[in-house]
């Protein structure tokens, strides 16, 4: 098991170098002069200040130099500062984390609250009405654009309760009531996706549990049914789940930043969107290697829990 | 687990596979049911609707004739005779724009995915049929590509090459690509196990030839189920990015912009906001049942097929 756990870590190493390298390029190699279109046509004729300009960029130098110094500053916890106030960039996102935190995790506790009972009842009542709309939900569920569910409810809350959330974030600790009204149609809003695809999954992998020897040999020898599903069964479907889960959290990171902006939350992704419209390319360079990180140590995690809840992959 | 899997199960299989519980029992019945499976209600269903939107892409404007960008009408009218769909914030008839709509998202799908199909496919091939140090190069770089969460990386790219639709289509392009080399890296390397491959070899055939001969018509079947969930992907990537004001840019009508512009207006008006998103819903809704269809039909050694690269 230790063995196990190491293998994996090591493994992680490489790509996140390589993560690192991609997004280094992927800022420079774009067209267009960075400096040119940063700082307007007034310094474009002087090479002097067009020196100084690519010198506080840290675009001085070659590309093995120029990704040394940031990588560098990186693990150091330096990603230099914004161009739009000079706030250093890790203060951005580090203040802009904890938002995405809590409404990622909010999403995904819906998602695995409702979708893995729903797909307990798929399976156990397999094609009888429920089950077939389940699969039609859940179809739908993974085609319904998230940007539109967050509009529609806005317009169900303030139509029917004639309630809107408040536009302006406040922290948890703050006040939690108020934080949470804040984020509960926002967490409904990515959930659904989510939520979708753990009853398919549930559905499937108690289907193929239920059809197994042991099952049959459980009911055989007497064990109630109730008991063979919530006891044998369920324990299995709960692996995918997990794996579903860890995945979500990497790409939900990111891809929550429409219904961030929709809910005027200032998490990551509605950061990245800012600095992105703003030319601000330390901020897009470092929001995208932060959600990148997460996503790679989300997956990493998954594949250890895995390890840890079933047995025979870290013996491998 | 397949070589077909990859890390994001967006749709799971459906349970243990129906087909081959009796294989083996070869009866006249069974002869008889051997279109059985081609009466699928979910992928009849999404063949319909992708038939529909296909044809209101098309043919649509000739039959609803009112301009797109024509302000024909007073602002912000709810549905009527006139204006099935009401009435937009400058006096547009959204009708008009949803069918504009439906033919910006059609090009979008198609040419992203084409995109990716040509990009993906060479290095899938590439990697699958040469194997060794290129194998492992190519592949590192997909997976790579795969630790990028694939809305972030669309964004980041579709923004800094210049918010425009031409832009968005190479953006949602590069970010399906790797899902496609892994499909048919898998299937190529399936192929490639079979004795008929070594034994075209052994008679001296060519590379190309091996390639065009047996490797391609044997991974045709994942890529059709590959295309049809990746229009699916493309076209939600697209109104997303639209809707972010990084694809295609007002005047212009697109289902994402429409619902971004919509946004503004929400108390006065929701039919605004009601209309583009339920077009969105409906054709990615139609291209999942289609490909959850084919898949049963085409490939149900698929499994659960790769997707959400760009979703989301």
């Amino acid at each position: 098991m230790g063995g196990y756990v190491l293998k994996r870590i090591l493994v992680t190493i490489p790509t996140l170098f390589g993560i690192s390298v991609v997004i280094f390029f992927m800022v420079r190699l774009l067209p267009g002069d960075i400096v040119a279109v940063l700082s307007g046509a007034d310094i474009g004729n002087d090479p002097e200040l067009v020196a100084q300009a690519r010198e506080n960029l840290g675009l001085n130098g070659s590309y093995p130099e120029q990704y040394w110094r940031w990588i560098s500053g990186v693990v150091q916890g330096d990603l230099g500062d914004s161009l739009r106030n000079t706030q250093p960039v890790s203060e951005v996102l580090l203040n802009a984390l904890p938002i995405t935190f809590e409404l990622v995790f909010l999403g995904l506790l819906i998602a695995v609250v409702v979708g893995l009972p729903l797909g307990v009842l798929s399976a156990v009542k397999r094609d009888s009405r429920h089950d077939y709309a389940a699969r039609v939900g859940g179809l739908i569920g993974v085609s319904i654009p998230n940007f539109w569910l967050a509009t529609l409810l806005l317009l169900f809350t303030s139509r029917v309760f004639g309630w809107v959330p408040p536009l302006t974030y406040v922290p948890f600790y703050e006040d939690p009531i108020e934080n949470l009204s804040q984020f509960i149609l926002p967490a409904i809003a990515i959930s659904v996706f989510t939520l979708a695809i753990v009853m398919r999954m549930v559905r499937a992998t108690m289907l193929e549990v239920l059809g197994q020897d042991y099952v049959r040999t459980a009911r055989a020898k007497g064990v109630r049914r109730k008991v063979v599903i919530s006891r044998h069964a369920l324990r299995n479907a709960l692996i995918p789940v997990v794996t579903v889960v860890g995945f979500e959290v990497g790409i939900l990171m990111g891809g929550s930043a429409i219904v961030e902006i929709i809910f005027g939350l200032p998490g990551v992704g509605n950061t990245l969107i800012n600095a992105i419209f703003n030319r601000d390319y330390p901020v897009v360079q470092g929001a995208t290697l932060l959600l990148a990180f997460i996503f790679i140590f989300a997956n990493l995690l998954v594949d250890l829990l895995y390890g840890v809840l079933d047995p025979r992959i870290s013996q491998e | 687990m397949s070589d077909f899997n990859n890390e994001s199960p967006v749709l799971a299989p459906e349970g243990p596979s129906e087909i081959g519980k009796d294989a083996w029992v070869y009866t006249p019945a069974r002869r008889a049911g051997r279109f059985a499976k081609w009466r699928n209600p979910i992928g009849i269903a999404g063949a319909a609707i992708v038939g529909f939107n296909v044809l209101l892409a098309l043919f649509g404007r000739f039959v609803w004739t009112t301009d797109p960008n024509e302000l024909v009408a007073i602002r912000l009218q709810p549905p009527s005779w006139a204006h099935p769909m009401g009435t937009d914030e400058l006096g547009r008839d959204t009708l008009a724009r949803i069918i504009h709509g439906a033919q910006v998202s059609l090009q979008v799908g198609m040419i992203s995915v084409s995109i990716a199909f040509v990009l993906g496919v060479t290095l899938g091939l590439l990697a699958g049929f040469f194997g060794g140090w290129l194998d492992s190069l190519l592949m590192r770089f997909v997976d790579l590509m795969f630790a990028l969460p694939g809305l972030v990386l669309a964004i980041v790219i579709a923004g800094m090459l210049g918010p425009n639709r031409r832009n968005a289509m190479i953006a949602i392009g590069i970010v399906i690509a790797p899902a496609f080399a892994r499909v048919v890296r898998g299937a190529v390397l399936e192929v490639m196990g079979f004795p008929f491959v070594e034994s075209s070899r052994a008679l001296g055939a060519s590379h190309l030839r091996i390639i065009v001969r047996h490797v391609f018509p044997n991974i045709v079947a994942p890529l059709i189920v590959l295309v049809t969930v990746y229009l699916s992907t493309a076209i939600l990537s697209e109104a997303a990015l639209s809707f972010l004001g990084l694809g295609t840019q007002p005047p212009e009508a697109s289902w994402g912009g429409m619902l971004n512009s919509a946004r503004s207006y929400l108390d006065i008006d929701p039919w605004l906001s009601i209309f583009p998103g339920l077009a969105i819903m409906v054709v990615v809704l139609g291209f999942n049942f289609l490909g959850d269809g084919l898949r049963d039909i085409l490939d149900p050694r698929l499994g659960p097929h790769v997707a959400g690269a760009g979703k989301k």
